[in-house]
């Protein structure tokens, strides 16, 4: 007696409450679809196994519990690695299964081969590769574990066929131990003192929070120390969400696109405080410039994040929630009262805007209505670019888990599988996808996904025929030379485009592919039609691809050039 | 400037992969790495000399700790420890010079492991200075292959 492999997987599944499984079959992972064909846990269909990584993704960040994805061997599990890397640069927990080809055949280049614990070991927090099925019960364990503790991060598991199906006796386990895995969660108390004093002594400190203040659930710690210490909070992309941003203290973004109030904050701040965020070269600018004046007090879950790009001269190791929490206890404020009112009074002087154009569609105004509209409810995921940007800054985002982007890997296709596991994990939510017509049609075919798992989600396309993020680079930095991002490029175009000849032609018509997918497509030409759009769309409990036609040569302002000093931002507008 | 980390590992399939790839990685020089089994069959002990300043070294301490298969890292710059190397020499010596080449050897408490009518195969172990030392000296003689383990290290006490 006793379990085969598959079984194992199966029981593990259930033992560890997944109840969304994204994936895509094939030959090396056959004995585990068919356990799951009568297995209670819903299996998610997608058309490409790089959908299934950015959907167990989506589902993760949005729930803060375990993503699931299971591939098939060779190409279906290298599918997954843009997926895989994607989530590890945004620490989200993610649990890859992916087949393998029997061990006897292992380093034979047998059909569907590859070395994937090779190939995911650089973008992974860890990965196995099962070679005795009396392991894989304590492996799954592991597996599971790792990817949810500590700084998250995605674990694969490579299962070899003949693995599936040998038959163990070995138990899955209930609990793990690891003598070399043992994550701190718990903040030294002298140096959370040592953080209050120097809290205390601040005129002008501000609060960087990043992805990790949402893993870690201490919003609430946040707000209350926020109330308690009256210091500003601006958020980085990951970090959106964590605080209110209609707070009076909310500084919103900061960084290459943030607020020119939240990059001046940083840059006369005498106090930084960083809790969960790594100090990205899209946050800092030009690392030796940033934050000149400030004393840098640094909270994480992962020793390795402090001192890597900055001198911290505070570091907290530690889980933030437990930290704000000690923190809180302690900890009186120092006389800010001045540094708030500068704040106040810098964002009335420069708010986030932009130029209306009449009737034309202003990209930041389809946000703006996304945000009104669903009265900043929704579930926000992104593409990669300019239409992850203006997601970033014209919605005001107020719940943790409600923003889901590819911030550190910038990857384009994640928003709309990543949409669609969030709308798994949350059936009536509203969840937009906030895409580009470049990054949309990278995963575009998870349409068929959404359309047969009944997932309502709201595409809305900022469609202005460009790659718009690499073109505004060349506009601003390369004389306008638009090599290869104009999508509407055909055979017949002049080499310098000229706008005037350009042809009407569809390339492609979203609608109609909308349509071919058997979901409803709409395009929105004029300013007026924006609202009643969004209305109906949010109406129809079906997948709806919204084609906004919007101004094509707008830009992302304000903007710090890359490699830049925060200083340098340039506004834009005038 | 050159340190000595010393890192216990889980002794699995795939650690050595792991360690190299970080290195490789994040763009860490290693000079050399030895690696064998310890006293308990289920660890390996790692001997890494890495070149870089105290922010690099301090980078590839945290990055070794967070590798999950890693279990524990010492490092040597804040530890004072024994360490020792072994080179392997294949010289030209013919019976003129090989009277003058053992001399040496002696001198290093070094082997001979092999002589022919041609060559000669000689050993010397101990720190790395001694070790480089002892090749200057044999470089005369005309080195035709050489072998070098890299070092192991042990905290002193």
């Amino acid at each position: 007696m006793g379990k085969t492999g598959a079984e194992i997987i199966i029981e593990a599944l259930k033992k560890e409450k997944v109840e969304a499984v994204f994936g895509y079959p094939g030959g090396a992972v056959i004995d585990i679809f068919d356990l799951l064909f009568d297995a209670d846990i819903n299996f998610y269909l997608v058309r490409h196994e790089q959908g299934a990584a950015h959907a167990a993704d989506g589902y993760a960040r949005a729930t803060g519990k375990v993503g699931v994805c299971l591939a098939t061997s060779g190409p279906g599990a290298t599918n997954l690695v843009t997926g895989l890397a994607t989530a590890y640069m945004d620490s989200v927990p993610m649990v890859a299964l992916c087949g393998q080809v029997p061990t006897s055949m292992i380093g034979n280049d047998a059909f569907q081969e590859a070395d994937i614990t090779g190939i995911t070991r650089p973008v992974t927090k860890h990965n196995y590769l099962v070679k005795d099925v009396d392991e894989l019960p304590r492996v799954i364990k592991e597996a599971f574990y790792i990817a949810s503790s500590g700084r998250p991060g995605p674990v694969v598991i490579d299962l070899p066929k003949d693995v599936q199906k040998s038959v163990t006796k070995e138990e899955y386990p209930d609990s793990i131990k690891m003598r070399s895995y043992q994550p701190t969660y718990e903040g030294h108390i002298k140096q959370v003192e040592k953080l209050a004093n120097a809290i205390k002594k601040a005129k002008r400190p501000v609060i960087y929070a990043g992805g990790g203040m949402l893993i870690s659930g201490a919003h609430k710690e946040l707000l209350e120390l926020v109330d308690k210490a009256n210091i500003p909070v601006t958020t980085t992309l990951l970090g959106l969400g964590c605080f209110p941003e209609r707070h009076p203290l909310a500084l919103e973004m900061l960084g290459m696109h943030g607020t020119q109030y939240a990059n001046y904050a940083v840059m006369e701040s005498d106090l930084l405080i960083s809790i969960g965020a790594r100090f990205d070269d899209r946050v800092t600018g030009k690392i030796d410039e940033f934050a000149p004046h400030a004393k840098i007090a640094h909270i994480d879950i992962d020793p390795s994040a402090i001192s890597k790009n900055v001198t911290v001269h505070i570091p907290v190791v530690g889980d933030a929630k437990d930290v704000l929490q000690k923190l809180n206890k302690i900890v009186e404020p120092g006389d800010t009262a001045e540094w708030c009112e500068t704040i106040k009074k810098w964002k009335k002087e420069y708010p986030l805007c932009y130029q209306d154009e009449g009737d034309i569609i202003k990209p930041q105004f389809v946000v703006e209505k996304i945000d009104e509209v669903t009265k900043g409810e929704a579930i926000i995921a992104t593409e990669v670019g300019q239409n992850q940007m203006w997601a970033a800054q014209f919605f005001k985002y107020s719940h943790p888990k409600q923003f889901l982007s590819s911030g550190g890997l910038g990857t384009m296709g994640y928003g709309f599988p990543a949409a669609i596991g969030a709308q798994v994990a949350f059936p009536d939510k509203v969840v937009f996808d906030i895409a580009g017509d470049g990054s949309f049609q990278m995963n575009i075919q998870e349409l068929a996904t959404a359309v047969c798992h009944e997932l309502p989600v709201k595409v809305a396309i900022l469609n202005n025929g460009y790659l718009g993020m690499v073109r505004q680079w060349q506009e601003l930095f390369y004389s306008k030379r638009y090599s290869g991002t104009c999508l509407l490029k055909e055979k017949g175009c002049l080499h310098n485009c000229d706008e005037k000849i350009c042809g009407s032609t569809l390339i492609p018509d979203f609608v109609k592919v909308a349509e071919g997918y058997s979901a409803v497509g709409m395009r929105i030409l004029k300013k007026e039609d924006v609202v009643p759009a969004l209305e109906e769309a949010i109406k129809i409990k079906r997948p709806v691809v919204m084609d906004f036609v919007v101004a094509k040569e707008e830009n992302v302002f304000p903007m710090v050039p890359a490699g830049a000093s925060l200083r340098q931002m340039l506004s834009g507008i005038s | 400037m050159k340190h000595t980390v010393s890192v216990l590992v889980e002794n699995k399939a795939g650690v050595l992969a792991r360690v190299a790839g970080l290195f490789s990685g994040r763009g860490f020089n290693i000079s050399s790495l030895t690696v064998g089994e310890t006293q308990d069959p289920t660890m390996s002990r790692m001997t890494i000399v890495v070149k870089g300043d105290d922010a690099v070294l301090e980078q590839v301490n945290k990055q070794l700790n967070k590798l999950i298969d890693v279990v524990k890292v010492q490092d040597f710059k804040t530890e004072t420890f024994v360490d020792s190397e072994l080179i392997m020499l294949k010289l030209h010596a013919s019976s003129k010079n090989r009277a003058e080449i053992i001399q040496i050897v002696d001198i290093f408490h070094g082997k001979i492991l092999d002589v022919t009518d041609k060559n000669v195969i000689v050993e010397a172990t101990g720190p790395t200075e001694k070790v480089d030392s002892f090749l200057n000296l044999m470089r005369p003689y005309g080195i035709k292959e050489m072998a070098r383990t890299g070092k192991v290290a042990l905290s002193r006490g």
